[in-house]
């Protein structure tokens, strides 16, 4: 199928949107993307046409409900290249998902116990862990990252003891758009009898992943950035590897038996997805998977990262513009900023200009702290956004400067 | 020149102002007015917390009966900084009980800024007021 920018925005009825009088250009897709006609109509269809609780109804409709939900998962597993869709784990995101390991593993874990991380990580797969450092006196080693961006992987080759004993990497950064070598670290921290655990948040988004060749224990995804709708996500783990983890929530679904002094557990995937999933969101996670896939991928991150270098090429011409990174392999994620000028107030001028752009930590702290800045502006591209929004941000960038010097 | 001139000339300046673009060009002039708080007064006492930008505000309570109130802070942020210049022309040197009594999203909507009042709008201006109101509060 060929590569049509306008035909695919046509699917997109809120793009049509003005904002302050005018046109909408959406730069902020590592946020929250913007979803095709195919989800909406999916989630409506759901409620409209054929919707009741899943797994142990006996009518119809529970039954065809409970097709459509199982479905989508066959669909994240296939996406993500799992081996069967028992290893799909729903969950309302990514962050949910990378907490569901992080509690499920406490058993495991021990005072001095080492947990790896790196300084480019979102604070949803940083805090869990600290809860294990808080509660069970983890140890958390970071590997930091380098000024361009990439992490420092001789340092990572260093980190690792005998106590080291779970090592958790976002595979693209969403304020860099680094992708880090996820498939050559997990290989380390197995030489090392680690557990690997990947937060491929902003990466599913951008490009195809296999879960079996990065050789990865568990990879989180989230449905909202893919698409889809809020409330959805997935956690992807090794067969043996989520039969090993403690279940995170209890409640029904998710149990064999239940008596007065004893439980049992359901088999995975439902051991994890106590009480009733978000059956709905599911099902449009399902849609936006389909949806995507009747495209070329290769076409899509090309498209991205053409835009990508046109608003580099151009915001390089604005007064005092600085690039946080430029790392060499990278997705559509520019973060910059203006010196003298707060990435806030980049951002609210260029709303007025109809360019929404993202300004400040994007909950990442510590990487913030590396590259010595307090915020950033942020523009992140998708498949929807055209040359014209990227030229008119170069311009209200330019407008920004001007009102800000 | 006392205080209610304060907002009267606010509103004035405003009304000059058509367009946005002129607007945001005053709100910036307005907070490079603001003489910039030390170090040391900018910590997390003074900090208002509900501003994704960092807004400072330290008040001072003269030794008047009624006391008089007066204000100082600093942002961060440019634009946010222009807001707390505003915040500040129209509260501060007031008492409590004026203080109280300042419609302040009468005065913002004259001033063509409503549109920063909303709670949910994260730059922090209805946090600034709310710190006011409620210090004022206390006095009375």
């Amino acid at each position: 199928m060929n590569f049509d920018v306008e035909k695919i925005r046509a699917k997109f009825p809120i793009l049509s949107r003005q904002i302050n009088g005018k046109p909408l250009a959406y730069l902020d897709n590592a946020a929250s993307a913007q979803k095709p006609l195919a989800v909406i109509e999916a989630v409506q269809s759901t409620m409209q046409h054929s919707y009741a609780n899943v797994h142990r109804g006996l009518h119809t409709m529970a039954n065809e409900t409970t097709q459509s939900f199982e479905a989508a998962r066959q669909k994240v597993c296939e996406f993500l290249g799992a081996a069967e869709a028992n290893e799909i784990i729903f969950t309302k995101g990514a962050t949910e998902a990378l907490n569901l390991v992080a509690y499920g593993l406490m058993g495991e874990i021990e005072e001095g116990d080492e947990i790896i991380l790196t300084q480019t990580e979102h604070h949803s797969n940083i805090v869990p862990w600290h809860f294990l450092r808080e509660r069970l006196g983890a140890v958390i080693k970071w590997v930091p990252v380098l000024e361009n961006g990439t992490l420092d992987l001789e340092v990572y080759e260093s980190l690792f003891s005998e106590r080291t004993k779970i090592v958790s990497v976002v595979h693209m950064s969403n304020v860099l758009g680094t992708i880090n070598p996820v498939k050559a670290m997990a290989k380390t921290a197995h030489q090392h009898g680690c557990i690997f655990v990947v937060d491929g948040t902003q990466a599913a988004v951008h490009f195809p992943v296999d879960v079996l060749d990065i050789d990865a224990d568990f990879y989180a995804m989230t449905g909202h950035k893919l698409y889809g709708p809020t409330g959805i996500g997935a956690l992807y783990g090794k067969r043996e590897m989520l039969e090993r983890l403690r279940p995170f929530q209890g409640g029904g679904e998710m149990i064999e038996d239940v008596f007065l002094d004893r439980i049992t557990y359901g088999d995975i995937p439902h051991k994890f997805e106590a009480g009733t999933p978000p059956i709905i969101e599911a099902i449009g996670l399902g849609a936006a998977i389909d949806w995507l896939n009747q495209f070329d991928r290769a076409e899509i991150e090309a498209h991205e990262m053409k835009l990508y270098d046109r608003a580099l090429a151009g915001l390089k011409q604005v007064n005092a513009f600085k690039l946080i990174d430029d790392a060499p392999n990278k997705g559509a994620v520019l973060s910059f900023t203006l010196e003298g000028a707060h990435a806030h107030d980049i951002a609210q001028i260029v709303d007025k200009y109809g360019i929404a752009i993202r300004a400040g930590q994007h909950c990442t702290q510590p990487l913030m702290e590396a590259f010595g800045v307090h915020s950033t502006a942020r523009a992140s591209f998708a498949i929807y956004n055209t040359e014209d929004a990227v030229d008119r941000l170069i311009k209200a960038v330019h407008k920004a400067r001007t009102f800000l010097s | 020149m006392d205080s209610t001139h304060n907002i009267d000339d606010l509103i004035e300046d405003f009304s000059f102002l058509d367009d946005w673009e002129d607007r945001y060009m005053h709100v910036i002039e307005l907070g490079k007015t603001l003489a910039p708080l030390t170090d040391a007064e900018r910590n997390t006492l003074t900090k208002v917390k509900g501003c994704v930008s960092q807004v400072w505000l330290i008040q001072e309570i003269s030794d008047d009966s009624p006391p008089v109130v007066t204000y100082r802070g600093d942002s961060d942020a440019h634009i946010v900084k222009g807001l707390v210049a505003i915040v500040l022309k129209i509260f501060s040197g007031r008492t409590a009980q004026e203080i109280n009594d300042i419609d302040a999203a009468k005065i913002l909507a004259k001033l063509g800024l409503e549109e920063h009042l909303t709670p949910q709008r994260s730059n922090g201006l209805h946090a600034m007021i709310a710190r006011i109101k409620q210090d004022a509060a206390k006095l009375l």
